[in-house]
């Protein structure tokens, strides 16, 4: 039985874990349904969940044993019809639930899914493909052979589908395509010097409201650019400086291009008092759900914040806090360290495969992954805005749960890779 | 060692960092989670309560109204009402309502109604049946699971017995409006609680209406109460303080049966021993239940279009000319003045009329009276003999002595909105109001109870008091066992009054006005009165004032009514007044009441009345 699930699994830890979470996930589904005022939509959304997960796992069995030349061969058509696709749902896409006045979906009959959620791994494919071909190119890459312009076309092939995503607008999502690029280029082996001259114009967007605070920054910026100047050319620190400087004076214009929801978001992460009805609401109520957990929670189905309905899309992006209620800071733990075990296997398996590829494969599933696990359970607590993002394998929704079970397939596939 | 470690000897290094970053990344959740699920645990526990538990005000029972008998005017009984919780869809709210039609009289055009009003008020929940009754209320229990945004509220809704009986006197309760609450009077009253709009109920809102008291219920993040609807009871609500009027309910209920229904006027019955108001009664009148929980905009509009305004309380808001109900107080004033006496003459006779200046005065009997005294005056109501009184009086006097006794003021009863009487206060009263200087003729018609003068029902029936008590009487009261505060005083001496009433007891004889409403076992004494308006000239308004008493005693009640052009005060108002007499006398002396009649009725069914005078 247990040679039986190994040989199914292929990497039986890993596996077991994202089948625990996806269970859990179903079952917390179902308890969000559990109200007091039934909402008949609510209600049964965890059986088409159960669907979903099988077919998930349908995927799993298929995709874990194609042949991982052939994926390699298809990252690249993956990525241009995906590309396709994202440009066609800013045009005709629908949107859905409380994320109506969105385009995020595209309905193909009765079938809707997130084409950001294709997206999301045909990126990942496409940038491995780029990465793996150019380590390649420069022969074993050492540290002396990186340039900051290498980061261009990185940024570019991750840059275009994240566009797309920011301008349905989705901004979790785009947030997960930021944590696959700078994941990537972290595990490419990048000075970490040139990740952060690469993020820097968007530090200097977050502190360009500060004239001080900006100027403080600046002069950093000039100190370390100065101090890494013999590996820089010089129209290099002109543009990083240029760069910086502009985002920094154009701050406020982008700003007010910024939707209200957006701003206020913004506003309400740097002071969740700020506008408690409005986008403050669903800190404070997620909040006061997990708080009142306490250490062992309420029970399974018995959250009174869900029940009363105080939670705000509680069985999609705030079901961590529904788990928090429920069970207390020992569920909150128990989720937390199945995901970070899921996250270490990624990383373990990124550094044992065999091919270059496989393992910027692997590493970018992690970057998204954990992008999506930090920014969801992190912005229950407020520690990050709040931002529409899903739990990996929890949250409800069909085509991320299937996406999700696509990229354990590519991640178990790839660390087979010898 | 793999050919990928060999190739890429950085990456031992950053799978390291990588899983530090992970650690740490972790590590900041884990404590950001101790921090909110362990330390501040009880805060959030407190927020968690606090969030679904509402306040909610639990109203109070008003005080239950009692007539003098103990007999229940009103009272608080449970009350439901139905209400749509709002929700994020509308079409919901169109859904539930379709399929509460299966269980309520609700039409489209309903529908459409109060889906406007749910429009305008999205987060509101939707009233949808302020009075509903417990078996509509226990079939939607039943089909509560196909209905879950329909919440049954039970709070304590007013109950009027003899509901269009005492309408008018009562008045009627209804949600207190943002204007009120601004007013001093209504200063600690808040939104949504019920207050009393007219009559009773608004006079004595203070005692009647109780405290609130106050509950906690679940209630889920649109408000919706999610748990038992009565919740944790914090303080009991106070119920209003129970009151007893002087009204006779019986009697009310008599008067709302004999009253024509189709005539609108007034009838009010005072007790002579105190003042105190035994029936107060308005025609046409309204249900007054038909206000509790909010009337329907569609039957308020109606009521308020009627032609014969039922709202409008004719007992103590009317006012009409007093016709020749009047000629008492101009005999009064005469006595008083000395100026003339119980079987004086005047100089001319009545020949159907007289001449002042080159102006003929008619008297309404176009036969003539011929020679009669003031006693035969009053019993004949001739205006002749009144016209030479007034004359003799003045128009200085009249007027001086007419406003002295009240006519142009409140009798003070214990009830919102009393009018006071219209009369002149003075000869400046015709510049002002006419335009030109008083005529010493203007006393011509006034004397008969026409010109400048204007008065309540309940007026009329003070002044009748006043003589009924030998000059004096309290203000009317509603309230029973309460001192009357103001008196009014007609300040004549008790062998004039004698004169007055002998005069009013010969009404009762043959050849007076009331003679064909005598009664069997009491004596009447009354004034009919006739009285040209300018609403409807051909038609004269009928009035009746009288007072009654088993014989030969002191008269124990003073009933007034009126007929709004009802033409004739003796065949149309004096039997409803000798009736509404007749049937409280017999109820007090244990007398059936089920053989009530007149002398005329007497006469036209042929029973025999040996009792009557001929």
């Amino acid at each position: 039985m247990r040679a039986l699930f190994s040989r199914w699994a292929l990497d039986s830890g890993f596996v077991l874990a994202l089948l625990a979470l996806s269970a859990f996930g179903v079952a917390m589904i179902y308890s969000t349904g559990q109200l007091n005022v039934p909402s008949p939509v609510v209600e049964g959304v965890w059986i088409r969940q159960l669907v979903w997960f099988a077919l998930g796992l349908t995927a799993f069995t298929i995709i874990s044993r194609i042949s991982s030349n052939w994926i390699e061969w298809i990252s690249v058509p993956a990525y241009v019809l995906a590309v396709v696709l994202l440009a066609v749902t800013l045009v005709v896409g629908t949107g859905r639930g409380t994320a109506a006045g969105v385009t995020s979906f595209l309905q193909f009959g009765g079938f809707q899914f997130q084409p950001a959620e294709v997206a999301k791994i045909a990126t990942i494919l496409a940038l491995a493909r780029l990465m793996a071909s150019r380590r390649e190119a420069t022969g074993h890459g050492s540290r002396r052979s990186w340039q900051l312009t290498d980061v261009i076309a990185p940024s570019a092939l991750v840059g275009l589908p994240l566009l797309l995503v920011l301008l349905q607008p989705d901004l979790g999502t785009a947030m997960a395509f930021v944590g696959i690029l700078m994941a990537v280029l972290f595990w490419s082996g990048i000075p970490l010097t040139y990740l952060f001259l690469l993020v820097s114009p968007a530090i200097a967007l977050i502190v360009s409201f500060n004239t001080w605070l900006f100027s403080a920054y600046m002069v950093v910026l000039v100190g370390l650019l100065y101090l890494r100047r013999s590996r820089l050319y010089t129209f290099e620190y002109v543009a990083v400086l240029v760069f910086n400087l502009a985002v920094g004076t154009v701050a406020r214009i982008l700003w007010d291009s910024l939707a209200p929801y957006q701003q206020n978001r913004v506003l309400v992460f740097l002071d969740p008092g700020l506008d408690p009805q409005q986008a403050g609401y669903h800190l404070v109520q997620s909040k006061v759900a997990i708080g009142s957990g306490g250490l062992t929670g309420k029970g399974f189905t018995l959250g009174t914040q869900k029940r009363f309905n105080f939670l705000p899309e509680q069985h999609t992006d705030f079901i961590f806090a529904v788990i928090g209620e429920e069970f207390g800071f020992v569920g909150t733990l128990l989720v937390l360290s199945g995901f970070a075990y899921v996250l270490f296997r990624l990383v373990r398996m990124a550094t044992g495969t065999g091919s270059h590829f496989a393992s910027f494969v692997l590493f970018g599933i992690f970057g998204a992954w954990i992008t999506h696990v930090f920014v969801n359970t992190g912005m229950t607590v407020g520690l990050v805005p709040v931002t529409g993002i899903p739990l990996p394998f929890i949250s409800y929704g069909g085509s991320f749960l299937l996406m999700c079970w696509v990229a354990a397939a590519l991640a178990v596939r790839a660390a087979r890779q010898h | 060692m793999n050919q990928f470690q060999v190739a890429h000897p950085e990456a031992s290094q950053r799978a390291r960092i990588a899983v530090v970053g992970l650690i740490a990344l972790f590590a900041v959740l884990t404590v950001a989670f101790f921090r909110l699920q362990v330390l501040e645990a009880n805060t959030y526990e407190l927020r968690s309560e606090s969030n679904r538990l509402r306040p909610f005000p639990i109203e109070a029972p008003r005080g239950a109204v009692f007539d003098r008998d103990g007999r229940v005017v009103a009272s608080s009984v449970p009350g439901y009402s139905l209400h749509v919780f709002p929700s994020a869809a509308s079409e919901v709210m169109e859904t539930t309502l379709e399929r509460l039609q299966s269980y309520l009289d609700l039409d489209d055009e309903r529908i459409e109604l109060l889906l406007e009003r749910a429009r305008r008020e999205p987060y509101q929940p939707l009233l949808v049946d302020g009075d509903a009754d417990f078996d509509l209320v226990s079939t939607l229990e039943e089909h509560r699971a196909e209905l879950p945004n329909v919440v049954v509220r039970m709070d304590p809704k007013r109950q009027y017995q003899a509901a269009r009986a005492v309408s008018h006197l009562m008045g009627y309760v209804g949600e207190v409006t943002a204007e009120e609450l601004e007013q001093e009077r209504y200063s600690e009253y808040s939104r949504g609680m019920t207050v009393g709009k007219e009559g009773v109920e608004r006079q004595y809102e203070a005692r009647l209406q109780g405290k609130r008291g106050l509950r906690y219920s679940e209630v889920d993040a649109l408000g919706r109460v999610v748990s038992s609807p009565f919740g944790q009871v914090v303080q009991a609500p106070e119920p209003g303080v129970d009151m007893q009027l002087n009204l006779d309910l019986d009697l009310m209920e008599w008067i709302h049966h004999i009253f024509p229904d189709s005539m609108r006027g007034a009838v009010v019955v005072l007790d002579a021993e105190d003042g105190g108001v035994l029936a107060l009664y308005s025609a046409p009148t309204f249900d007054p239940n038909s206000f509790v929980g909010g009337i329907e905009p569609d039957e308020w509009a109606s009521l308020n279009s009627d032609p014969d305004q039922p709202l409008f309380n004719r007992a103590v808001v009317g006012r009409y000319a007093p016709g020749s109900t009047w000629k008492l107080a101009v005999a009064a004033i005469g006595l008083q003045l000395g100026l003339v006496e119980a079987h004086e003459h005047m100089p001319q006779g009545c020949t159907g009329g007289m001449f002042v200046g080159n102006r003929r005065f008619g008297c309404w009997e176009e036969a003539g009276h011929g020679a009669l005294n003031l006693v035969e005056a009053i019993q004949h109501s001739c205006n002749v003999y009144f016209y030479q009184l007034g004359l003799r009086i003045g128009l200085e006097r009249l007027l001086a002595n007419a406003n002295e006794m009240g006519f142009a003021r409140q009798c003070g009863i214990d009830l919102p909105r009393e009018s006071p009487g219209v009369f002149p206060g003075g000869l400046g009263f015709w510049e002002e109001r006419f335009g030109y200087r008083a005529q010493e003729t203007e006393v011509l018609s006034l004397a008969i109870g026409q010109g400048p003068n204007d008065q309540t029902p309940l007026g009329i029936a003070q002044f009748y008091l006043a003589m009924a008590r030998g000059g004096q009487a309290p203000a009317p009261r509603i309230l029973r066992g309460e001192e009357a505060g103001a008196t009014w005083d007609i300040g004549i001496s008790p062998e004039h009054g004698e004169v007055l009433i002998e005069g009013l007891r010969r009404v009762f004889m043959p050849g007076g006005t009331g003679y064909m409403s005598s009664l069997e076992h009491w004596e009447l004494m009354g004034k009919s009165g006739t009285a040209q308006n300018a609403q409807d000239p051909d038609r004269s308004h009928a009035w009746f004032a009288a007072m009654a008493g088993p014989r030969g005693e002191q008269p124990e009640i003073v009933v007034v009514v009126l007929v709004e052009l009802g033409e004739s005060g003796s065949i149309v108002a004096a039997p409803l007044a000798a009736k509404s007499a007749d049937y409280f006398l017999r109820k007090r002396y244990g007398i059936p009441t089920d053989t009530i009649q007149t002398l005329r009725e007497h006469i036209l069914t042929g029973t025999p009345a040996p009792w009557a005078i001929w």
